[in-house]
């Protein structure tokens, strides 16, 4: 379980403060699916980033498993249970998929093993278990390695940051089954995806909206995914779309 | 026969990967004199008259067959010039791994100076590997100062891999290459410094028949307060294709400076450089910090990922 308490975020952009993320307390509990959404620039990443430890709060406490693990490294996040799958998947030069997955494990694991990761996200392990993690292979690929290596640190709480972002359509449908799967085995551990899609959303235990900040709304998917999809939002701007066009054509 | 050492058998293991007596031809040179040479049906290696270095001559056709000459230091403050000259027949196929390892406990300085010269025959290819290390806690400095010249006739190929990981205190390679019609040359240079070593690689290749290709890569790092110069000049003198590269990663105080350069005296030459140096990028550190590696075992793999 993972609690943020009257957590704030800001950064210092010209002179100026910002605040990115505004007293945000939430929880993510033990055995759930929890999605984060919400329009982009409005503090999501930087949330995700938060917990993982890449940044620090500005003030306000995280709590995992009632530990406060505020002031701890990225390191001592990872060793207590908090696996992090990056928007943007890292390059190296050098170090292969091998290596990264044998790492994540923290194990001298065997290359078949270390292959069942890469199928688990579709990837043809013969083909890649030996490739370097650089810029020859696509967007996809990479993101596919990346999620390979978080479901591989086999973490209490996994963390994923929009991860349909870079994946091509035939890739999505797998994606899904990796998380449908994920949520099976999710017994005393949690899953948290940053995600704008709605099949992720409609995936999810509990839906959490973030707009400039702040926590907007809150509830399991049923209470929450029709709004979304409905009224709050497409809706009104279906509305003001239609008036807009309806006046030019009276004009 | 072969009376080495515990450490000479370190070393060993180090440049040549030689944990006892390789098969095919070698010859093993220990402190200033040959500790045990072997010559094979098609791979004959004498000794030259002045008894610095060896004539190494490769049948024509030999396929598959290796030749290891490496050479063990231990004895402080020596200092020798060796002259290696490989003929290589038309058609062979062969592993050459030489090496140099250093092990100083003394105050005066050792220095090897190795000079290879390899002519390659036609449509011949060597794979030729050469490691340096140094160790040893003595305040005398370990030097290497190998020289390596390529004779490549038409069709030839070679591929060298160069490694300098730990313990050499000052090095200077310089390396010629010149290339005939078709002949290709491949270059894999891995460098690491510490503390206030220096390391000076010099390439010259010149590309001088129709369809000659090279492609030189040097990967490095420098770390503390050392210092690297890479200086990679290719040459094209006919319709031919180089590419250079030197990619660097610098830590600490290192300093790097890459000089590529390019030269093309005819209007077919196609040649590329690319040369890249900076610290290791936050972000794969962050990555591997969120597997549960600490910072300094994260740069260790980023490390040893770059120099593999």
């Amino acid at each position: 379980m993972l609690e943020l308490q009257n957590v704030s975020f800001q950064v210092d952009t010209e002179g100026q403060d910002k605040e990115i993320i505004r007293d945000i307390s939430l929880s993510i509990p033990d055995d759930k699916l929890v999605v984060i959404t919400g329009p982009n620039g409005g503090g999501k990443s930087t949330l995700a980033r938060l917990i993982a430890g890449i940044e620090k709060p500005t003030s306000g406490k995280i709590l995992f498993n009632g530990e406060d693990i505020t002031d701890m490294s990225i390191t001592e996040r990872a060793k207590k249970g908090i696996g992090f799958a990056f928007q943007q998947p890292v390059k190296f030069k050098g170090i292969q998929v091998f290596d990264l997955i044998r790492l994540a494990t923290g194990k001298n694991i065997s290359i078949a093993n270390a292959c069942n990761y890469l199928s688990e996200v579709g990837l043809c392990a013969r083909d890649y278990i030996n490739r370097e993690v650089n810029s020859s292979l696509s967007g996809g690929e990479l993101k596919r390695i990346e999620i390979a290596t978080v479901l591989a640190k086999a973490s209490k709480l996994s963390v994923f940051d929009e991860p349909e972002a870079g994946i091509d359509l035939w890739s999505f449908q797998n994606l899904i089954e990796v998380f449908q799967r994920m949520r099976k085995n999710i017994k005393d551990s949690s899953i948290l995806i940053i995600s704008h899609q709605e099949r992720i959303l409609n995936i999810a235990d509990e839906i959490i909206v973030i707009r400039d900040g702040n926590v907007v709304k809150r509830g399991t998917r049923d209470e929450v995914l029709p709004e979304l999809m409905g009224t709050t939002s497409a809706v009104p701007a279906c509305k003001t779309i239609e008036k807009v066009m309806g006046g030019e054509k009276d004009a | 026969m072969l009376k080495l050492d515990e450490i000479q058998k370190r070393l060993l293991k180090e440049v040549a990967d030689l944990h006892k007596v390789p098969e095919g031809a070698y010859n093993i040179r220990s402190n200033g004199t040959s500790a045990g040479r072997v010559s094979t049906e098609n791979i004959e290696i004498t000794p030259r008259e002045d008894g610095q270095g060896l004539t190494i001559r490769i049948k024509p056709g030999t396929k598959n067959e290796s030749v290891h000459i490496p050479v063990v230091m231990t004895q402080t403050g020596l200092k020798e010039v060796v002259y290696n000259d490989f003929y290589i027949g038309e058609d062979a196929d062969v592993t050459i791994v030489a090496g140099c390892g250093i092990d100083n406990c003394g105050s005066q300085d050792s220095e090897h100076d190795g000079i290879h010269r390899f002519y390659v025959g036609k449509n011949a290819h060597i794979r030729y590997v050469e490691k340096h290390y140094g160790s040893g806690t003595g305040s005398g400095k370990r030097i290497l100062n190998p020289g390596t010249e390529v004779y490549q006739e038409e069709g030839s190929s070679v591929e060298m891999e160069m490694v300098q990981i730990k313990g050499v205190d000052d090095t200077n390679r310089s390396t010629t290459a010149e290339l005939a019609a078709g002949a290709k040359l491949v270059v894999r240079e891995r460098l690491m410094t510490h503390g206030d070593q220096k390391a000076y690689s010099t390439y010259v290749v010149n590309l001088n028949g129709e369809g000659a290709s090279a492609d030189v890569v040097s990967r490095s790092v420098a770390r503390d307060d050392s210092y690297q110069k890479f200086d990679a000049k290719l040459v094209g003198n006919a319709a031919c294709s180089g590419h250079t590269e030197c990619d660097s990663i610098i830590m600490d105080s290192g300093k790097i400076l890459a000089v590529p350069a390019l030269e093309a005296n005819d209007l077919d030459a196609a040649l590329v450089h690319e040369a890249a140096i900076g610290k290791i990028a936050g972000d794969q550190i962050i990555k591997l910090m969120t597997l549960g590696l600490t910072e300094a075992e994260a740069e260790e793999q980023i490390i040893n990922g770059f120099l593999k």
